[in-house]
Order: structure tokens, then sequence, then C-alpha cells
């Protein structure tokens, strides 16, 4: 099992919501009804840019029970973009189509918190935003912090606001104003769950400062939107079949696999839901794990890695495919 | 599709039969003469006309009286249908799957209405016309896993997604083999998978809970499990254990064909979309060794499969005091012949 099913949408409003961000709604081209789906899922979006072919995973933001249309906010990455992103922003258009995956959540509220702390930096706010209709709709008890640039970076800060009131408290960086999260964590009762999604460096903050303040593992949630780093090209040889296969530097091995006709499973594509692991058979070079799969046990062992986010230094690696 | 729904028992005197019809259709769960556990799960893809597999949820000439069993062990015991507080958006979920499935594989049995949230739902074989309000509960007389739960036949259980593990946070179950919900509610996939012997080491469960964490919307998969079960008997639970224990020890060479039965399980499972939770389905299917044997292939292949069986699955499914007894009466329909690859009949 390969992949996932996928679907034809057709965009039928994009608009700019902050100084890099617009948000999108799709429609089933036939008009058929969505999938509802539940707080905190995302889709893969397909994007054919020349004879590229793109997946990215981007958070679904609209209401979880609106079978009629899915929305996303999409980051335009700049210049660090390798092209998901920027194609979103420069040829998607109304009328455009594409292809969409099943939604699927690897980051869902856990029903059984007797309240929801959200941390959310920059366009890590996508997630809670389905997330939050969600909680107020069960009449859960949540609060989210927000943090943004300014609120010509930040999407949605007003709309939130207005439609949670003191249950939203946006930070401004260029008013000097952080996260007073050691505070925010302190006050919390026995039962709390905290989600955090945002820039590598914002989520490790967060998560390293619950724990300091004795918060359980398994209270704590995070959703980081990684893509695949990049890094120097190298070569994958596949037991199997015998062949070998140049992975460039600016693709991961999935993708080069996918260029190359062989079929590999996935889904999530971002290190996260586990499904690309492959066993590793020899390496004569130094595995680079970018994934949030596996454990440091599995990682030090050397035996596995997630072909959609790691990569080798130098050198070659033997595969199980 | 014309269903005639028979008038039997699963207790008491068992007045329970297959049909020649459904015999034909059985889900005989033996691909080959021997039999291990694996992962062995498959896509549940609609399956060929007629078969077991052609709908979303299966029913037979055997619904009404099952649901009238369920309806009777309820009474009696209602510890057998528990959802904790969390579950009610996957009750909700599990509602709208089995009733929208059931209104557009069997529309003459089943019909729903759906006007925003106004639902008008009636299924004829019951007699049931009832108009509610999807998410509300009071509008309906039971909380809605138990309400759909006591029309659809199969057990079902509820499990709820987190960290990492599939926890068993509801259920309606009331013919199931030897397991008890109101001991297992609230465990996760290994604990309540804890008095399996064999899988565990193989790897069978970590495999299989990895491949159900991923599991996606609108992309439901299925398994049989299978076991034997004394008298055509539903309620086979820890809980009525005192009832059907003994049934074990009155089985002889002259009654085995008629009171020793195979009991397959059809167990389908389903991404919930708005709770994120998992579907269990439970469909059981119970034929006399008499009526297997009227298929050349499976009398053949039974009795193979009994004598290959490890020593621990015959003791966890509780074969022990009769599989000799069995062997030797299923015998007598193996001629040496091969049989052909897959559980169909020839
Ligand atoms: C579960 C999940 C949910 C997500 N939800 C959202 C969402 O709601 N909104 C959103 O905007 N994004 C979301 N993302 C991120 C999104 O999928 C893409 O990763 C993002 O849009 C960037 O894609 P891209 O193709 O433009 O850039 P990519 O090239 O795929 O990678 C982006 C990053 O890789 C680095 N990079 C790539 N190539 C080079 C190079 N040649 N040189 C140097 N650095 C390089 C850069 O740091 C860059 O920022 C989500 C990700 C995940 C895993
Ligand atoms: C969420 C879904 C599932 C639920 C709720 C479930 C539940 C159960 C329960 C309650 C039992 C009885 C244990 C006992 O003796 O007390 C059981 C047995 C078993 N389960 Fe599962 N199960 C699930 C999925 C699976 C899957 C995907 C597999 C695939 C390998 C599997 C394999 C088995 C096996 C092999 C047994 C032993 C059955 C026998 O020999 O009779 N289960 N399961
Ligand atoms: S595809 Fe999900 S971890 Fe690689």
């Amino acid at each position: 099992m390969s992949g996932f099913p996928l679907r034809r949408v057709r965009v039928a409003e994009v608009e700019q919501v902050a100084a890099r961000i617009k948000r999108f709604r799709f429609v089933d081209i036939d008009n058929a009804p969505l999938s509802q789906f539940s707080g905190g899922s995302h889709i893969s979006v397909v994007m054919h840019s020349g004879d590229r072919l793109m997946r990215n995973p981007y958070s679904l933001m609209g209401s979880p029970t609106d079978t009629s249309s899915y929305q996303i906010s999409v980051l335009h990455c700049g210049a660090d973009s390798r092209g998901g992103s920027k194609f979103m922003h420069e040829n998607v258009a109304v009328g455009s189509e594409l292809e969409i995956s099943q939604p699927l959540n690897l980051f869902p509220p856990v029903r059984l918190a007797k309240k929801h702390v959200l941390v959310a930096g920059g366009i890590g706010i996508t997630p809670f935003m389905s997330m939050m209709n969600e909680l107020d709709a069960l009449r859960s008890d949540f609060e989210l912090h927000y943090g943004v640039r300014s609120l010509e970076d930040g999407a949605y800060c007003k709309y939130l606001q207005s439609r949670y009131g003191s249950r939203v408290n946006v930070y401004r960086q260029d008013q000097g104003q952080m996260i007073p999260l050691d505070a925010i964590l302190g006050e919390q009762r026995l039962g709390t769950h905290m989600y955090v999604c945002g820039p590598k460096p914002m989520i490790d903050w967060a998560l390293q400062t619950a724990e300091l303040q004795g918060w359980p593992q398994e209270n704590l949630h995070s959703e980081q939107f990684s893509a695949p780093p990049p890094g120097k090209p190298f070569v994958v040889k596949l037991a199997k079949s015998g062949r070998e296969i140049a992975v460039k530097g600016h693709q991961s091995i999935l993708e080069a696999l996918e260029e190359h006709g062989v079929d590999a499973s996935f889904l999530c594509r971002g290190g996260a839901c586990g499904q690309c692991e492959t066993g590793v058979i020899a390496c004569d070079g130094y595995i680079d794990h970018n994934d949030h799969f596996l454990s440091e046990a599995e990682r030090v062992g050397g035996k596995k890695i997630m072909i959609c986010m790691s990569r080798i230094q130098t050198g070659s690696i033997t595969l199980d495919l | 599709m014309a269903l005639i729904f028979k008038d039997e028992t699963f207790r008491d005197d068992f007045t329970y039969k297959n049909s020649p019809a459904t015999i034909r259709r059985f889900p005989f769960p033996f691909i080959e003469d021997q039999y291990r556990y694996s992962v062995n799960i498959e896509p549940h893809t609609p399956g060929p006309k007629g078969s077991v597999y052609e709908f979303t949820f299966d029913i037979d000439e055997h619904y009404v009286s099952e649901m009238r069993d369920r309806a009777m062990v309820l009474q009696e015991d209602p510890g057998r249908c528990q959802a904790l507080p969390h579950m009610m958006t996957a009750q909700w979920d599990m509602l709208e799957l089995v009733m929208v499935s059931l209104a557009r594989d069997y529309p003459d049995l089943f019909t729903l209405h759906r006007d925003g949230a106004h639902w008008h739902w009636i299924n004829k074989p019951l007699n049931i016309d009832q108009k509610f309000t999807f998410g509300e509960v009071n509008s309906l007389p039971y909380e809605p896993m138990e309400y759909v739960g006591r029309q659809i036949q199969g057990d079902f259980s509820l499990q709820d997604q987190r960290d990492g593990q599939l926890w068993m946070d509801a259920g309606i179950i009331t013919s199931q083999a030897d397991w008890s919900l109101d001991f297992d509610v609230g465990m996760n996939f290994f604990e309540w998978h804890a008095p399996v012997p064999l899988a565990h080491e193989a790897g069978v469960f970590e495999r299989a809970l990895k491949f159900l964490l991923n599991m996606q919307i609108g992309q439901p998969v299925r398994r049989l499990n299978w076991t034997m079960t004394i008298n055509p008997r539903l309620d086979t639970s820890p809980e009525n254990y005192p009832k059907w224990g003994k049934d074990r020890t009155t089985v002889t060479p002259e009654n085995v064909g008629e009171k020793v039965h195979l009991r397959v399980e059809l167990q389908g499972l389903f991404r919930l979309p708005r709770s994120n939770a998992i579907l269990f389905s439970i469909r059981g299917y119970l034929m006399s060794l008499e009526q297997i044997v009227t298929v050349p292939k499976w009398g053949r292949r039974l009795p193979r499969v009994l004598k290959s069986l490890p020593p621990e699955l015959i003791e966890y499914k509780g074969l022990a005091r009769y599989r000799q007894t069995a062997i030797d009466w299923l015998e007598k329909y193996d001629d040496g012949a091969p049989t052909s690859p897959g559980g169909g009949p020839d």
C-alpha cells in the first residue's frame, strides 16, 4: 500500500490573509461532498510544476463538519522554497484544479483532557483553527497563545479574537511581547494538555518548558511543519531489485524513488506517521535522521530510516527495497 | 435480493440453521490446509454479488432473530454495552456510518432521510420508524451506539486514538467468543490482546497497531478470525460461562457433526471522520460441521487444519476437549485429494 487515493478539487477562493500567507478554498470538482474530518487534520496537496511532482501536507482550517469545501493557508517560503509554497502562491488561482488526499490526523486533541492549552507560532496557527472549532462545539475548555511577528504577518488574529474572545491571546514580536509560557503552564490544573505548532525552536522551547515543570509526556503534543531538508547528493542501492538510484541535493529519498518509478509506501511525508519506515541493510555514511518517529534507540541502531525526511551525509546506503 | 428472515433461537432449543444459499456464502477462513496467526488484513472493498463482502455491513437471513437475542442479553446484563463519556462524537460517527451504509446497500429494508440535523430512519424488518436530531442524544431512545447496535448484526467496539495507541473506550458486545467488554473497556491494543498466545512474540500485534494508527477515512480494512462453539450460541461471554462452559463436555462421536460449530468473525476496521476513532465490527457466522462438509473442499480441509494447530492455540481457543472427536468425524470427508488455494468453495 503506497500513497493514497486522490480526489480532484477546484480552487473556489483565494485570499491574501497576511503578508506572506494566502488562504485557499477547495471544492470537489463535481461538487460532491467532501469527508468530514477531526480537528488538527491535514491533507496532502499534489502539485504538478513543469515535470516536477510535489506533494505537500497542509492543515485543514475550516469547520470539520463542513463537507462543501476545505480550506488551507499557505505561507510563502520565499527563496528557501523548492517550489511547493511558491507554486501555490504564484500559479494557483480561482478555477485552478489540484489533487488532494483524504484528511489524516497526526495532531488530534485528546478527548480525555480537562483543558487544552494551544501554543502557536506564525503559520503554526493552522491546525488550531479546526481544533478550536471542534473544541468549541464540544464545549471543551481551551485557551490559545499565538505568537506573531506583527499584525501584518499574523493571520486570523482579529477573526480569532472576535470569535473566541478572551480565550485567544496574541503576542506581537514587533512590540517585544513574548508568550509567558512558564506562567501559563504553571497555573494549569491537573489533566490539562498542551499542544504546540510552530517553528522548530519554538516547539523545542515549549516542550522543554513543560518538561521542566514536570508535565507528563503524554500531556504534551506537537506538530512540526517539516519539509525534507536538502543536503549533498548520494546514492541509494535497492537490495531486492539491485537498482541504484541517485538522490539529488534537493530531493528526499522518497522523491528520488518516485521519480524513478519505484513504488514506496508513504502517508504524511513529514516524518511523523511512520508509514515510510524502511530497513537499512548497509550504510557507509552517517544517517541524518530528520523524522519525528524513530526512537533514540532505533536511530542509534542504524537499522531503520524514514525515507520521506532522512538522508545521508556522505557515501551510499543500501535499503531493504 | 429478497431476504426471508428466519424465526430461530440461539439458546435453549437452538433452532438456528443456515439455508443452503447461506452455506455457500459462508466466509470459510482457511485459505490453505494449515493455520497460523498472521497480519491478515485486506482492504474492505466490495466483493462479489451475494458474498458476505458485497456490502459494508452484511445483513442475512438471521438478522431479526439475532437482534432479538441481543435484546435479551442486554436486558439481563446492561453492562454488555458501555461507552466512556469522551466517546460521544465517535458514537455519532458510528451511527452515521451504519445508517448511511444500510440505507444505501439495502434500500428495500432501510431508509434514511436527512435534512440537515433532522434525520428520519425507517427499519422495516424490525418495524422501527424514528425521527431524531443528529447530535442530540435526548432525541433517541438510547445513546447512538446502542441505538444502531440493536439494529445491526455483529458486535462493535469503538477505539479512541491517543498517545500512539488505540483504547477500547466503548462497545456493544453480546455475541463474543469468550472475552469481556466490561473487563477490556479502557484498555489499550496490547493490553486487551494480552491473553492471545504466540502472536505477540511473532510481532503480529506491533505491526497491526502501526497499520491501524495510520488508517485513513474511507479506506476500511477487514480480516477473518475463527474459533469453535458448541451449539449455535451467540452469547459465549465469560459473564455467561456457567451456562455454556459445560457444553464442551457434551460432545460425542454421535452428535459432533450437529453440535460443533465453526464460528467465523468477519472483522471490519473503519477510521471515523469526526472523532478520529476506529470502529471495529465483529460480524459472526456460525455453521455446524454437518453443514460445512456439504462443501467437499471444506470437508477435506477442515480436519487437516485442526490437526495442524499448535497446542497453545488449541488451549487458547478452548478446543482441547472435543478437537480429536471433531477430527475423527471430519476425516470421513477427507479423501486426501489436494485442495485449491483460497477459502471459497470450488
Ligand atoms: C503535518 C504538516 C502540516 C503542514 N501544514 C502547513 C500549513 O497549514 N501551512 C503551511 O504553510 N505549511 C504547512 N506545512 C508545511 C508545508 O507542507 C511545506 O513544507 C511548506 O509549504 C514548504 O514547502 P515548499 O515546497 O515551498 O518548500 P520545501 O522546499 O519543500 O521545503 C521548505 C524548507 O526546506 C528548506 N530548503 C528546501 N530547499 C532548500 C535549498 N535548496 N536550499 C536551502 N534550503 C532549502 C527551507 O528551509 C525551506 O523552508 C505542513 C507540514 C506538515 C508536515
Ligand atoms: C481495534 C481493533 C481490534 C480490537 C478491538 C480487537 C479485539 C480483540 C479481542 C477483544 C480479542 C480477544 C482477546 C481475549 O482472548 O481476551 C482479540 C483477539 C485477537 N486479535 Fe484482535 N482486535 C483488534 C484488531 C486486531 C487486528 C488488526 C489483528 C491482526 C493481526 C488482531 C489479531 C487478533 C488475534 C490473532 C486474536 C486471537 C484470536 C483467536 O485466536 O481466537 N486483532 N482481539
Ligand atoms: S511518510 Fe510519514 S513518516 Fe514518512
